[in-house]
């Protein structure tokens, strides 16, 4: 592309999102943690309020009829985007971390015996580690953590030497929210299946930024959060294997979960419904659809060639400060558009705080995974996370702007 | 957000070249602070004889704001009474806050420096954290506002 169509490119995409085509000052760089919102999203959350608005699947008028179908419209879109083989597999949750916690309370409370063992990886966010220890105390089972190398690279090798006869269930991020490496999860799950274990994926950092379909990944759940896809926060998803969602219990107890209720006794609502206790997000919902549309419209094919192109670029400037230390692969395409890093000298609580007054937004701390940070040894980071509206020249800019920070913090360098 | 305005030269400075970071030779009192959201973490030695501060030193690890405000704090109360040096820490705290007159923020000497940190409310804790722990050595007993 020349640089006249990447500029027309940027253009287009950055005028569907408020937010950024408002604030040309601001340079948005985490994007790990949370996106931000298109027009459309906006705009669907919108409509489904002012035109829409009644209890889903409750009311038996047409304005609760419209409600349902905009609900189950969304479910259908979701489906689709990750080739999911039914509507029935598809769980509207608040955000990632819920559909881990339902998986480890419902999956667990019915499958997970005394003397079983869970195995995660070091480089889970806390959302996929606390639920996983929670329930093994419930039950007496064990966790097990899985090492990766100092690049996050976790052989198949490491991975089959960490199964044995006693693992149950296998959790693992597909792509690391502070490395951002991804794991080969549709090795990993057929070598979980064939031990017997159960495979839950982490989608949260992968759903957004690359092409994920459950089938062909073949695993048994997948999580992910609509707030990081550009969607609305307070929206997640659990994809489940139909075989599984039918043999385990609700996770939560209460409206639109039941089918029939006596004093004693209480038939479950079909799938998906039985694990959506209580009024839905819909209007959530609603705007997750809008999100989706979005990534189909603007294609995973555009979506991966930016975010490549944008961090070759940001790993070649951060490389070029010699005061930069970037933690994990040596190799830019391996981040998937996320650099975490340290700067000789400086807190990064300090390089955030300084970025922040040259309006460049990147986020610092222990990104929710203080067992990996301890195993890397470097207790506190910063990070810089691109989406693919983020361009050349925020990233120039970021690299412009940490050239100076030694300086500012007294540095005669 | 003006950052530049507390990133300044005494806060630099007292980062780069803390004269009271180390270990205290014939501490009597000892307390280590820890955020537990960021990690940051000082423990503060003093040693305190006949209801004065004599001496004081601190060694941790942690951004620059929570390093330097330990340091300048030191600076500011060694050689003190431990009810100064309770004055100026319940002074910065309320400083941090935003509500001191321009007298007090005289008696906070070079602390007066970080008064900024009020407006970044993620920061605060960094600021306060060494002023806290020696707040909490001083006092024990003392409810801790916030
Ligand atoms: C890899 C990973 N897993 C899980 C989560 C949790 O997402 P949420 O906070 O939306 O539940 C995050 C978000 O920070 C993440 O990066």
């Amino acid at each position: 592309m020349t640089k006249q169509e990447i500029l027309a490119e940027d253009l287009a995409i950055r005028s569907r999102f408020p937010l950024i085509a408002g604030h040309p000052e601001i340079a948005y760089l985490d994007n790990a943690a949370t996106t931000q919102r298109p027009d459309t999203v906006l705009s669907a959350i919108e409509k489904f309020y002012r035109e829409d608005n009644a209890n889903p699947l409750r009311g038996l008028y047409a304005l609760s009829q419209r409600a349902t179908d905009a609900y189950e419209n969304a479910r259908e879109n979701v489906r689709a985007f990750l080739n999911a083989s039914s509507t029935e597999e598809i769980i509207f949750t608040r955000n990632a971390s819920e559909s881990l916690n339902l998986v480890a309370y419902s999956w667990c409370s019915a499958f997970l015996k005394a003397g079983d063992e869970i195995l995660v990886t070091i480089m889970e966010h806390h959302s996929d580690m606390l639920p996983w220890r929670q329930a093994a105390e419930r039950v007496g089972a064990t966790l097990r953590f899985l090492e990766c190398d100092d690049e996050g690279l976790i052989t198949e090798e490491a991975f089959r030497a960490a199964l044995t006869e006693k693992t149950r269930l296998v959790a693992m991020v597909q792509i690391s929210n502070v490395l951002g490496v991804e794991n080969d999860i549709r090795t990993f799950a057929a070598i979980a299946h064939a031990q017997g274990a159960v495979f839950v994926c982490d989608g949260a950092q992968s759903v957004p930024h690359i092409p994920v379909d459950v089938q062909a990944l073949d695993v048994d759940f997948l999580a992910f959060s609509g707030h990081k896809m550009c969607g609305p926060m307070g929206i997640g998803v659990l994809y489940a294997k139909k075989q599984w969602l039918k043999k385990m219990p609700p996770f939560l107890y209460g409206g639109e979960m039941i089918e029939y209720v006596t004093r004693e006794d209480a038939t479950w609502a079909e799938l998906p419904h039985k694990f959506e206790a209580g009024t839905v997000n819909a209007s959530g919902a609603v705007g997750l659809s809008a999100a989706v549309d979005l990534y189909r419209e603007i294609g995973f094919d555009t979506i991966v060639r930016r975010e490549q192109r944008l961090g070759r670029l940001a790993f070649e400037v951060l490389s070029a400060n010699e005061h930069i230390h970037i933690i994990g692969a040596k190799n830019a395409d391996a981040h998937h558009g996320i650099f975490t890093f340290t700067l000789d000298g400086v807190h990064p609580h300090d390089i955030a705080t300084i970025l922040d007054g040259d309006n460049v937004y990147i986020r610092a701390g222990h990104h929710c995974a203080q067992p990996l940070m301890q195993f890397l040894q470097t207790p506190s980071t910063a990070r810089v996370s691109l989406a693919f509206y983020n361009t050349e020249e925020e990233i120039l800019r970021l690299g412009e702007c940490l050239g100076q920070i030694r300086g500012k913090m007294g540095y005669g360098d | 957000m003006e950052t530049r305005s507390f990133y300044n030269q005494i806060l630099t400075e007292h980062n780069l070249r803390p004269a009271n970071k180390h270990p205290l030779e014939g501490a009597n009192m000892e307390l280590r602070g820890v955020n537990p959201s960021c990690g940051d973490n000082i423990t503060l030695q003093l040693r305190v004889e006949n209801g004065v501060v004599e001496d004081g030193a601190y060694v941790g690890d942690g951004c620059a704001i929570s390093q330097a405000s330990a340091d300048i704090m030191l600076d500011l109360v060694i050689g003190r009474s431990v009810d100064e040096a309770l004055h100026l820490s319940k002074l910065f705290l309320r400083m941090i806050k935003g509500k001191v007159t321009d007298e007090e923020l005289e008696e906070l000497e070079e602390a007066g420096a970080l008064q900024d940190i009020s407006h970044m409310p993620a920061r605060v804790k960094c600021a306060v954290l060494g002023w806290h722990t020696l707040d909490t050595l001083l006092d024990p007993d003392a409810e801790n506002e916030d």
